[in-house]
């Protein structure tokens, strides 16, 4: 390698130098990943009595219990509380916003739990 | 636990799975922001990243034979920012925010120099084609070797070589040809 060559690979390396994370970042991630499941039961409880007096409503529970045994409930929780301010805004009550959560789960559930069997 | 062992239990799981992130957090979110050019982004990149790599952990490591993880987690990433930019319909932005230029040490002499040259340098980066700016990124922010680097790119060792060969050629020559024109314009 030419000294030229060479010359440009380090200013390259200094250009591209890594970057550290926030602080916060590993930490927060971890909580996240720790909390997962938590976060799916505290999702159910907040609905499931009065969904549950609704047979139609029967099967997004019980979606909603078979990812939050999985990993999969990563992605369905960090996907519905990714839209809890939207649909904290868009709620007329909190019985409105219940609802809301209730669908968005069962939808992030029906979208994640085809995956499931690859 | 050995490297190449399997772990035997969700707990042994989620154990290899904390060393991961707290090994590689640095390389993937380098990775993400030289991608995405802001460090909004990047954290959602990033954090992206390892709850993905979380679904897919026990297959991964089942799969690696004990080889490292990282080029399949960087693989990850890369799969993502694509996706971003296509939800998004957007590019990468064309200036990146200066980390890299604060944290890199220069003399005083030099400094007002440099810091021109470093921009240069990471504007040339991102006009590059996709695939020569990730073989860039991987090589020189994250120190990945040829062989990682044709892992996370899906290449092989002798493709890859060429392609990081054709990369610096044509950066060294985006930025040597404004410097010449420069040159040309005060004769």
């Amino acid at each position: 390698m030419s000294s030229g060559a060479a010359d440009f690979e380090a200013l390259l390396r200094e250009a591209l130098s890594p970057v550290d994370p926030p602080a916060d970042l590993a930490q927060r991630l971890e909580l996240t990943l720790v909390n997962l499941t938590e976060l799916a039961h505290e999702e159910l409880d907040s609905w499931e009595l009065k969904a549950m007096r609704d047979p139609r409503n029967w099967v997004r529970p019980a979606a909603a219990a078979v990812v939050g045994v999985s990993a999969g409930t990563a992605l369905v929780v960090l996907r519905v509380r990714a839209r809890h301010r939207v649909r904290k805004q868009r709620s007329h009550n909190p019985v409105d916003l219940a609802q809301r959560t209730l669908h968005d789960v069962a939808e992030e559930a029906g979208k994640i739990l085809p995956r499931r069997h690859d | 636990m050995a490297e190449d062992e399997l772990p035997k239990s969700k707990a042994d799981v989620d154990a290899r799975f904390t060393e991961l992130y707290k090994t590689h957090l640095r390389d993937v979110y380098s990775y993400s922001y030289y991608r995405v050019g802001n460090h909004h982004d990047a954290e959602d990149l990033t954090e992206q990243t390892f709850l993905q790599a979380y679904r897919h952990f026990e297959r991964a490591l089942r799969e690696a034979n004990g080889r490292p993880l990282r080029p399949w987690l960087i693989r990850i990433a890369h799969n993502l920012a694509a996706n971003f930019y296509r939800d998004r319909s957007r590019k990468p932005e064309s200036g990146i925010e200066d980390a890299g230029l604060i944290s890199a040490p220069h003399t005083t002499e030099s400094l007002v120099e440099g810091r021109e040259q470093l921009k240069a340098i990471l504007d040339g980066v991102q006009q590059l084609p996709d695939d020569r700016r990730e073989a860039l990124i991987m090589r020189f922010a994250l120190g990945m070797d040829n062989r990682e680097i044709a892992r996370a790119l899906g290449r092989t060792d002798g493709a890859t070589k060429v392609l990081l060969h054709r990369a610096i050629r044509q950066l060294e020559g985006m930025v040597s040809e404004p410097a010449a024109d420069t040159a040309g314009g005060r004769e």
